[in-house]
């Protein structure tokens, strides 16, 4: 670890800074409605679908897109690929901000927080359930990113001697690091099995926990790639584009292994024939596909990723198809019966809108900050 | 290069063994599908007996204390309020509920009533789902109850209920889940759950299950037009009427589907156009916790992915990335694609 990070430096309360805090404070105001008047006093949420915005798009598709910590992780320490190494800093800011942000939403989500702790408590604690296994490995996770985090914080406080001692520890947390997103982002599939019939049977399958931890690692990488272009293009430094072509890399083969398996499964158990009957489902299956398909034709051509504008899309594309299946399990594809109808209300997005901004005033904070960016030599 | 594929491979090795160990005791370890409780008690609702007086709603809310459900449409148009009770589902202060579902039937007037409250599954994916055990089965009367101490509001148990049964208080900032509990103290103190006591005709009867299907089985085999003998609230043999019989879809609701129910239907109409869902024999909860079972099974496949990891990080920063980080090959690209 020879490599040197600095505070990218500069102006932190731009216009644009000011503007996040502007989202955060509307989001602040129906949070208050929220915990005051209830849930339903500013959300859509309903008996037939308990799980909105919230879950969906700040738990389940914040998470996946907060894998680029984990993801980085698998390459530079399973697969010793040190000349990674120097974008491990910036891929852990993101987490960390992720999956805490989706912590906070959490518990805003839920209707009685006050006994969220019961989750630890071995009087209570169900092993049967899906959602034990997630909420005990998000809250340590989200505990371990910011042990992983901490040695950035530490160089900014110049707490030297700590700092020597997180060093030799380290090893530890990583590997939990890597362990606990492998368990929890192929749980928040399984979340969906005992739904049965209410998921459109083309997301409803029983692979569907390896395909969410497939597509959450390559959402972390595509992750990776997006934010450190679009980084480095408006913090005005020089645009990494060799590195993240080698990243971008890696991505093909897990979304051909995905494209495989998920289609395979359809075609295994029967249900081909769904993608031709009327609807919109099949034009959002076709929607991901196509967003998957983009990017790995892509991705796969070492003369066509080395530029910075089609690693760009392409990553984007990662990002996005990820999130589609996200929201199509949860939420698009997700029918309770009839009667039914869901969109988030106004309450909701600003709140989710407000977490958002927050996430990016932390990584402006901390990039400018403290030393999170490897200095070029 | 040939450190990395050493580690490379370790890793894989213990990963494979790990999934290999996981997915052989896989099949072995397919959790049991879950029995009727020994004393399990229940409900046995014929809609062709029903004629939707709602005298079990009214009782259903006297004896758990839930408020009336104002219908502010129907009372701004009468200019009253606080009138009428009126839900149109089970929602957050209605546990037990009528609905009227018309069915263009001819044979049977072209309607139906169906009774909608917690079918206190005997393989309950609501119990299975709930992190914090908040939702239990009674292991002697089959009872699906609610623990709002232990409640975090999560609602996967929403989520999970092929019936949309368990309910949520949206409009308040403490809010329960809310869901009928089979009346399960006045039950404890020998008494009926109070819409099988409300119901004048019988098409509410409160029973041990299995006596319960029984009774269901023999209606099976009655004729359209004959007479028969109805018992009313109980099996106990107290009180009965007799009726003419209208003819039954030929099976009982919930005997089978999602691994047995405690709250039994029969009608002259097929279920599905009562909006009681098609549901295999085996209930989702088995299916999830096999597949968690199988991944986590003694935590075993977990522990040998995470020595590892942890070894390998362990090697990974001893060695050092400095040395090798440094001149970077261009000749590694189409290896690292290999691996990957």
């Amino acid at each position: 670890m020879t490599e040197v990070y600095r505070p990218v430096g500069g102006k932190l309360l731009t216009t644009q800074f000011y503007f996040m805090g502007i989202l955060a404070l509307i989001g602040g105001y129906f949070l208050v409605r929220r915990f005051v008047f209830g849930i339903g006093d500013i959300a859509h949420l309903s008996d037939g679908f308990p799980w909105g915005l919230w879950i969906t798009y700040d738990v389940v598709v914040g998470t996946a897109l907060a894998c680029g910590g984990y993801a980085m992780a698998i390459l530079v320490y399973v697969f010793h690929r040190c000349q990674f190494h120097p974008m491990i800093r910036a891929a852990l800011l993101t987490s960390v901000f992720g999956y805490t942000l989706a912590g906070v939403s959490i518990v805003v989500d839920v209707g009685r927080y006050w006994n969220l702790y019961n989750v630890f408590l071995p009087q209570y604690i169900n092993l049967g359930s899906v959602m034990l296994e997630v909420a005990l490995c998000v809250t340590t996770y989200t505990l371990v990113l910011w042990i992983e985090f901490s040695p950035t914080i530490l160089e900014a406080m110049k707490a030297n001697r700590l700092l020597r001692l997180m060093r030799h520890i380290l090893f530890f947390f990583i590997g939990v690091g890597i362990l606990l997103p492998t368990m929890h982002q192929s749980s928040l599939g399984s979340l969906l099995i005992i739904a049965g019939y209410k998921v459109h049977p083309l997301w409803q399958s029983n692979l569907i926990p390896l395909l969410f931890l497939i597509t959450a690692i390559a959402m972390g990488y595509g992750m990776v790639v997006f934010e450190s272009l679009y980084a480095s293009a408006n913090l005005g430094r020089r645009l990494e584009t060799k590195m993240l072509a080698r990243i971008g890399a890696v991505i093909p083969w897990l979304l051909i292994a995905w494209l495989v398996l998920r289609i395979g499964d359809l075609a295994l158990v029967g249900k081909l024939g769904l993608l031709l009957q009327p609807g919109p489902e099949p034009i959002l299956f076709a929607l991901e596909a196509a967003l998957f398909i983009y990017a790995t034709v892509i991705l796969l051509e070492p003369r066509r990723r080395i530029r910075p504008t089609a690693l760009f899309w392409s990553a984007l594309a990662v990002v996005l198809g990820g999130a589609l299946y996200r929201f199509n399990a949860f939420l698009i594809a997700y029918d309770p019966g009839p009667g039914w109808h869901y969109f988030p209300a106004v309450g909701e997005q600003m709140i989710t809108l407000g977490f958002v901004a927050i996430g990016v005033m932390a990584y402006l904070f901390f990039v400018k900050k403290t030393p999170v960016l490897a200095a070029k030599p | 290069m040939n450190s990395n594929r050493r580690d490379f491979l370790k890793i894989m090795a213990v990963g494979a063994a790990g999934a290999a160990t996981a997915l052989a005791a896989g099949p072995a370890q397919a959790r049991l599908p879950k029995a009727l409780p020994s004393g399990a008690i229940g409900l046995l609702y014929d809609a062709t007996l029903c004629i939707g007086c709602k005298a079990c709603e009214v009782g259903c809310k006297a004896a758990n204390q839930m408020p009336m459900d104002h219908d502010s449409g129907v009372e701004e148009a009468h200019g009253v309020s606080g009138v009428w009770d009126a839900p149109d589902d089970l929602n957050s202060r209605t546990l037990n509920k009528i609905k009227l579902c018309a069915t263009g039937d001819a044979s049977h007037g072209g309607f139906s009533f169906v009774k909608r409250a917690c079918m206190h599954c005997v393989d309950p994916n609501c119990v299975s789902a709930c992190p914090v055990s908040a939702l239990t089965k009674d292991p002697t009367t089959g009872i699906v109850r609610y623990n709002p101490d232990a409640c975090i509001g999560c609602r996967y148990c929403q989520l999970a209920c092929p019936f949309n049964v368990p309910k949520f208080e949206y409009d308040k900032p403490f809010p329960k889940i809310v869901k009928c509990e089979l009346c399960a103290d006045r039950v404890a103190q020998g008494d009926l759950p109070a819409c099988a006591a409300a119901c004048p005709t019988g098409a509410c009867l409160f029973g041990p299950v299995t006596e319960l299907l029984a009774e269901g089985h023999r209606r099976l085999g009655f004729r359209p037009g004959e007479t028969q003998d109805y018992p009313i609230h109980s099996l106990d043999g107290s009180e009965q009427r007799t009726a003419t019989v209208t003819g039954y879809v030929p099976s009982i609701y919930g005997e089978t589907e999602t691994g047995g129910t405690q709250q039994l239907l029969m009608a002259g109409v097929p279920f599905d156009r009562l909006g009681l869902p098609p549901l295999g024999e085996e209930s989702r909860a088995r299916l999830s916790e096999t597949m968690q079972h199988t991944l986590y099974q003694g935590m075993f496949a977990p522990t040998l992915l995470f020595g590892g990891l942890v070894y390998a990080v362990f090697r990974n920063i001893r060695e050092g990335c400095e040395d090798r980080a440094t001149p970077t090959d261009p000749a590694s690209e189409p290896e690292e694609r290999r691996h990957d």
